[in-house]
């Protein structure tokens, strides 16, 4: 089980998990990703964000 | 079980129906109102045509059921507590008059002598999220106050732990809290688009909202009406006496709320509906909080959606009855609001 970096919540590990999976904390909501595997550390994934072409 | 519902042509009166109807547990036995007695129900609740035949009678017309609730006005049950107790072993009041657990408060509060304050201890205070081992068996419950049970419920957590250095609570509330009887105050060009201060100070919900909180410390609050039929946001500005973290914000709120059936923490980063909101609540039990911590202050903004006349009147009735009675707490009460709205 890993820990939700945002909210603290407990967030259960994905099967057979890979750096860069996205995965959701159920209780905040937050989007996440996998960055460690041994252990199991997760980071807030980044958000997409708006070009404007600017 | 047969239960009755002493003044039903109200609005929350006519949810308690809407509830009642499909609770499997339940036999809706009679439906009093003097002002429309004879009439079906249907001809005041008309989104429940093709549900019940039921007919308003007269109060005089009751039978003895096992569950009595009463939705009438303030004031009126405390005035005929000993005939409604003749009729039924639990009786479960919506009503303003057994809220406080002592005379003085009352009195302080609603400006004049409690009738029968011998009989306020009588009644267990109806938020289950605070009292639900005193409601397990008991005879005789008192509803909440929608504004009450908002600001309570945001609070609760923050209080218990000793976290409030001080408190101010602004509640947006919809037109629906006013009853269903009219006046200036709601005639359609004056109500509609109206964003009213109605009780900058001195709402009487205060008086339970120190009770129930146990506040050594004064609660500010201020109620202002907006355009919005059902439902009400408590922003409660807590100003915290030690620093805190958006985690330990998160911990303490799942402590008290993380196994509670009708409580939603939600705060989220992302999208359109990232704190509570009213509309999403709407005709339903839940009870939405979410929080945020101001990076530049001690202060904290909890927000609480309700519908007032659900998880703030009759759907926390019933929830209440569910635990009296044994029943599982979400009996007839699981369905969530409508989306969109």
């Amino acid at each position: 089980m890993a820990t939700c970096p945002v909210c603290d919540a407990d967030v259960e590990n994905p099967d057979d998990p890979v750096v860069g999976e996205l995965l959701t904390c159920d209780d905040c909501g937050c989007e996440l990703e996998v960055l460690e595997l041994k252990p199991l550390k997760l980071g807030e994934a980044p958000e997409a964000e708006e070009d404007w072409g600017e | 079980m047969k239960v009755s519902i002493a003044g039903g042509s109200g609005y929350a009166g006519g949810d308690l129906l809407r509830i009642l109807l499909f609770h499997p547990e339940v036999e809706i036995v009679q439906v009093t109102s003097e002002r429309h007695a004879g009439k079906l129900v249907t001809t005041v609740h008309p989104n429940l045509r093709k549900l019940t035949k039921l007919k308003f009678c007269p109060a005089s017309e009751l039978e003895p059921c096992d569950v009595l609730f009463t939705g009438l006005p303030h004031g009126h049950v405390m005035g005929r507590l000993a005939e409604f107790e003749a009729l039924a072993p639990v009786l479960i009041d919506l009503s303003a008059d057994f809220r406080m657990n002592n005379s003085d408060d009352y009195e302080k509060w609603y400006g004049k002598p409690h009738s029968c304050p011998q009989h306020l201890q009588d009644f267990v205070y109806g938020i289950p999220e605070l009292h639900r081992e005193q409601m397990r068996g008991a005879k005789r419950i008192s509803g909440a106050g929608c504004n009450a049970t908002a600001t309570i419920l945001a609070l609760h957590p923050l209080f218990s732990e000793g976290l409030v250095e001080s408190t101010v609570v602004e509640v947006k509330a919809g037109s629906s809290q006013g009853g269903n009887a009219s006046s200036d105050a709601s005639h359609h060009p004056e109500r509609s688009g109206a964003v009213r201060s109605y009780k900058p100070t001195g709402h009487r919900h205060l008086a339970e909202i120190h009770q129930e909180l146990d506040a050594d410390i004064p609660v500010h609050f201020s109620a202002t009406s907006i355009e919005m039929v059902r439902g009400l946001l408590a922003t409660c500005h807590v100003f915290l006496n030690r620093q805190l973290t958006d985690k330990d914000m998160w911990k303490l709120y799942r402590k008290y709320y993380g196994d509670e059936p009708f409580i939603r923490i939600v705060k989220e980063r992302s999208g359109i509906h990232r704190y509570p909101e009213p509309k999403l609540v709407a005709g339903s039990n839940y009870c939405d909080i979410g929080f945020e911590l101001d990076p530049h202050s001690n202060r904290l903004v909890v927000m609480c959606a309700i519908d007032n006349l659900m998880k703030g009147a009759a759907g926390q009735a019933v929830q209440a009855f569910n635990i009296a009675h044994g029943f599982e707490e979400t009996t007839g009460l699981q369905f969530p609001g409508l989306h969109p709205v």
